[in-house]
């Protein structure tokens, strides 16, 4: 304990008063030395931010440290008067934030809020401000700083705005830098600039950092050592290397058999069973033990011993026990089927948003959120399409469903136009096309009960004679999703991410479609209940033959669920082709900037980063000619002058000048 | 901004001309002319010859919209809707059914509302927010807890029972200020105090529980939790963060009542006395003048809509993220 910086010894957190109290933080210990970063990994609630929260004391109103210490470079923090601890706060412990976008206050200019934290905490700088303010943007690697400087957070772009928060914390020359999640609400080619920024500063003010992140891909490439939190508390902690090598704990082990990839194609993943269990409970035994496929009945009553040292060790009963990774067996495999008949074809699809201005309101230009794009679906099959968040992903799906009304292009359901089709002859088509979405929670109506939500579609379609016939439908469809039939008078409130995200499946599936456009239907679970997820959308998909138009940002689940993949930028596909293709052989240099960025989660794995500068420009105005020229590593002078023809090898597309 | 702004009044026309016309068919066409005429003659007087006679003498014996017995642009012209109605967009007031010149009156009138109405929304909104801020710093305490308390207690009671019971007190029973009345120029400040620290007071449970709320809304932002992060004590989160925020909804909200304020408060005006265009409008309601009626109505209208223009300036003053055009 002597050389570390941190050093959290059984420290517990309470919220609320005592009966009906929640203990997100309890009996944690950890220690984080000078220039090392310690990850702290869990699923969500597993009380990793307030951990975080409980060092910087800055606790919901109700929450207050019940036991343990906490000690900084030798200063007992939990003893401090507040007007000390302040001082440490933006002092020796620097904080960032999950969400850039509101962590900075939107009507105070950028000088202001970083020059308020150097007013505080550095008294070398306090005669000229903005020259320190200055320096710190510079540091963080925001161009132009000397303009950036009067902007308010709106007219940044979440890595800037990210960026800006970085040079905030580190205004007081921070002993300890605590990020929280800083990177998960980014796109993968921001998140690789901003890990780089994280690891730079750190080599060269040796500060430490205590990561806190749901994602081992980020723990492999950013962290030194790392914890595992589940309910609470931390049940294993090991150096990554380690960690990667190894994981002892059964949950640790169960973590990374959830992860998608393509080695599991073609098998289903295997899925923790149930939620991580609400923290207002107490337990007797081992937290983990309902999920726990090697549970014994000693893990019932007795608390857990810790095996190892504080550095290196884990929290179970089960000793030296290394259970085998369970994989599901490898199921026949479905690629070999023949073709199946085409569900949907799409023929340079075009959204445009027209941009008004002035007196009359003129159109004065379009935002071109869809540029031409097309797809080919056939029956039983998913194509994936991914890219950067503003890349017009979910346009192409909300133009599809004719949920928008694409400018021009054709988009056929079953051999069917639609784009021509209005009123009660679309409206009778809907059922053949469903959609589900990212956010579960606000996709649903909350006044509605479960039965009504899933009903409803029967009632606008006019299937089924009376209510008794559709409570049958609904009936089997919740079994068929896996929730049990008594959940069909309850409200969405009361139900955890998983299981509405099961919900939304069953309120699409119920009308039986031949289409389901999927529009990053687990970026907001967790991997333990991704893989349920994955899971019974795949399942689903080989019982009814859907065709699945996936749109997501994630790589790894794209290479796990789809069969075809095209990558999208700027409102225009790049490339397209078979999932192993493309993602096995990128041509366009978008991919495979996009590819090296995702991280791994494998600390052995040595990868070239390619670094995109800058960020993906607006859709109303976009570059000439390949609209991904400026941000290039490898343009040439003809990239800018005209938009490059289709290039085929087979059933792979390239649309690159490089290719032609 | 200049063409935003020639938009949003161009928009205000159309929503004049269905004011005026709304406020046409309220006061001719539901409630004709005859039955004005009868209101005011009383039972007993009523004779065809007598409601012919008041008609003439107040200009409202023409057809309502289209004169037959007319040629040309008479028509239209020799008519009440035209006469009456349409003249209300020149501010063109008539005068009322006593005689007397309405726009005279109301430019005689709104000076004294004016010196009510504005020293309570600015005494009134620098209390409420002091007190907001008080409660918010003590939040989740028991001072915020009572605080809110006082809040409901002091709304649920009756706006009357302020205006009476300060009379009584301060008039009556301490003499330290007239208990009604007005006086001219300078010396009318002692009829005013009383008035104003009413206002105030009975303001301040629900314009303090009110900001309260918009406050404890932004304490829980993210970019307050950044602000504790940097060391910041709670007076500069809450003064330099909190604040600058939560002033956006509270100055937009009072941008919209500005122009209101000319038309005074019917009850505080009419129970001290003050010649003002509160006590201007009861007056008229009760003695069944529909020409004063009819013209505070649109004027009202007016006023509000022009609030609403100023509001959305407003925002672009106060809010980086807004841009008008």
């Amino acid at each position: 304990m002597t050389d570390s910086l941190l050093s959290i010894h059984k420290l517990t957190t309470q919220i609320g008063r005592d009966d009906g109290a929640i203990i997100p933080v309890s009996s944690v210990s950890f220690d984080i030395h000078p220039g090392e970063t310690f990850a702290l990994l869990g699923e969500s609630g597993c009380g990793k931010s307030m951990t975080a929260l409980s060092v910087m004391r800055l606790l919901p109103p109700a929450g207050k440290i019940t036991e343990g210490e906490i000690f900084l470079d030798g200063i007992n923090l939990r003893d401090l008067p507040e007007v000390d601890m302040r001082a440490q706060r933006g002092g020796n412990i620097g904080m960032i934030f999950q969400e850039p976008m509101t962590s900075l206050n939107p009507v105070l200019t950028v000088a202001y809020q970083v020059g308020e934290a150097v007013k505080l905490h550095d008294e070398e700088h306090a005669g000229d401000i903005d020259a320190r303010v200055l320096e710190l943007l510079q540091q963080v690697g925001i161009p132009d700083p000397e303009r950036r400087m009067s902007e308010y957070p709106h007219q940044l772009s979440g890595g800037m705005k990210q960026r800006v928060m970085i040079a905030m914390a580190l205004a007081g020359r921070p002993k300890l830098l605590i990020a929280d999640e800083p990177t998960t609400a980014l796109d993968v080619t921001i998140q690789a600039q901003v890990l780089d920024l994280l690891r730079d500063l750190q080599k060269r003010t040796d500060m430490a950092i205590l990561l806190i992140t749901h994602d081992l891909g980020v723990v492999a490439e950013t962290a030194d050592r790392v914890g595992v939190m589940y309910a609470g508390e931390i049940i294993e902690t090991a150096p990554v290397d380690t960690f990667f090598a190894e994981p002892q704990h059964p949950y640790s082990q169960r973590l990374f058999d959830a992860l998608p990839s393509v080695e599991r194609r073609n098998r289903p993943l295997t899925a923790i069973e149930g939620n991580v269990p609400s923290l207002a409970e107490t337990f007797r035994g081992c937290r983990f033990r309902s999920r726990c496929d090697v549970a014994k009945e000693i893990c019932a009553t007795e608390l857990p011993p810790w095996h190892g040292d504080q550095e290196h060790g884990y929290l179970c009963h089960l000793q030296q026990l290394r259970s085998e990774s369970i994989e599901a067996p490898q199921e026949a495999s479905i690629s070999e089927q023949e073709p199946g008949k085409n569900v949907l074809r799409v023929e340079q699809m075009q959204l445009y948003f027209p941009i008004k201005k002035g007196l009359l309101r003129r159109t004065v230009g379009h935002v071109r959120a869809v540029d031409g794009i097309d797809l080919d679906i056939s029956s039983g099959k998913t194509v994936a399409l991914v890219g950067e968040s503003g890349c017009g992903k979910t346009t192409v799906g909300k133009g599809i469903l004719q949920l928008l009304r694409p400018t021009s292009g054709s988009v056929q359901l079953n051999g069917t136009e639609l784009t021509k089709l209005k009123g009660e002859n679309l409206r009778s088509l809907r059922a053949g096309m469903q959609m589900i979405f990212q956010d579960p929670a606000s996709s649903m109506n909350p006044r509605m009960t479960v039965e009504a939500i899933v009903s409803e579609g029967l009632i606008a379609q006019k299937i089924g004679k009376d209510r008794s016939e559709r409570l049958e439908r609904v009936k089997a469809i919740l079994d068929r999703v896996g929730l049990p039939e008594r959940f069909m008078k309850r409200y969405p409130h009361e139900f955890s991410g998983g299981q509405r995200q099961r919900i939304a499946i069953a309120r699409s599936l119920v009308l039986r479609p031949d289409l389901l456009v999927c529009d990053e239907p687990t970026s907001a679970l967790d991997v333990s209940v991704q893989a349920q997820i994955l899971n019974l959308l795949k399942e689903i998909q080989d019982e009814a033959k859907i065709a699945y138009l996936f749109i997501t940002h994630n790589i790894s689940v794209v290479s796990y669920l789809a069969d075809e993949v095209a990558v999208m930028y700027l409102g225009r596909i790049v490339e397209q082709g078979d999932v192993d293709t493309v993602l096995g052989d990128p041509k366009h240099p978008y991919t495979q900037a996009l590819l090296s960025a995702v991280p791994v989660a494998d600390p052995q794995r040595e990868r070239e980063i390619i670094r995109l500068p800058g960020d993906m420009p607006s859709p109303a105005n976009p570059p000439s000619g390949c609209h991904f020229h400026p941000r290039c590593p490898r343009a040439t002078d003809i990239c800018s002058q005209s938009w490059p023809e289709l290039s085929k090898s087979g059933t792979h597309k390239v649309w690159c000048h490089l290719h032609g | 901004m200049t063409a935003y702004i020639i938009r949003r009044i161009l928009y205000a026309i159309p929503i004049l001309i269905g004011v005026n016309l709304i406020t046409f068919v309220l006061f001719f066409m539901v409630n004709s002319p005859d039955d004005m005429a009868r209101m005011h003659l009383g039972v007993k007087r009523v004779t065809p010859e007598s409601i012919e006679q008041w008609k003439v003498e107040r200009d409202y014996d023409k057809p309502l919209v289209f004169n037959v017995e007319e040629d040309g642009s008479d028509r239209f012209t020799q008519t009440i809707f035209y006469q009456k109605s349409l003249a209300l967009f020149a501010f063109d007031f008539g005068s009322s059914d006593s005689g007397r010149d309405i726009s005279y009156d109301i430019s005689q009138r709104m000076w004294p509302s004016l010196a009510i109405a504005l020293p309570v929304l600015i005494v009134g909104l620098l209390t409420n927010i002091s007190f907001a801020l008080l409660l918010v710093f003590f939040r989740a305490t028991y001072v915020d807890f009572m605080g809110v308390v006082l809040c409901v207690i002091m709304m649920s009671i009756s706006a009357l029972f302020y205006i009476i019971g300060g009379q009584f007190l301060v008039g009556k029973v301490l003499h330290l200020v007239p208990v009604s009345g007005f006086g001219e120029g300078i010396a009318a400040w002692k009829f005013l105090v009383l008035p104003v620290l009413i206002g105030v007071i009975g303001g301040i449970g629900g314009g303090t529980r009110f900001y309260r709320t918009l406050f404890l809304e932004e304490a829980h932002r993210d970019y307050v939790r950044s602000a504790r992060a940097k060391g910041l004590s709670e007076i500069k989160v809450l003064f330099g963060h909190i604040l600058k925020n939560a002033m956006i909804p509270i100055l937009t909200g009072v941008v919209v009542a500005l122009p209101l304020l000319f038309m005074g408060s019917l009850i505080t005006e009419s129970f001290f006395g003050i010649p003002g265009l509160g006590s201007y409008t009861i007056d008229a309601i009760n003695s069944q003048d529909f020409a004063i009626v009819r013209a505070m109505v649109f004027l009202g209208s007016v006023l509000y809509i022009l609030g609403l223009v100023l509001t959305d300036i407003s925002y672009t003053l106060v809010d980086p993220r807004v841009k008008l055009n």
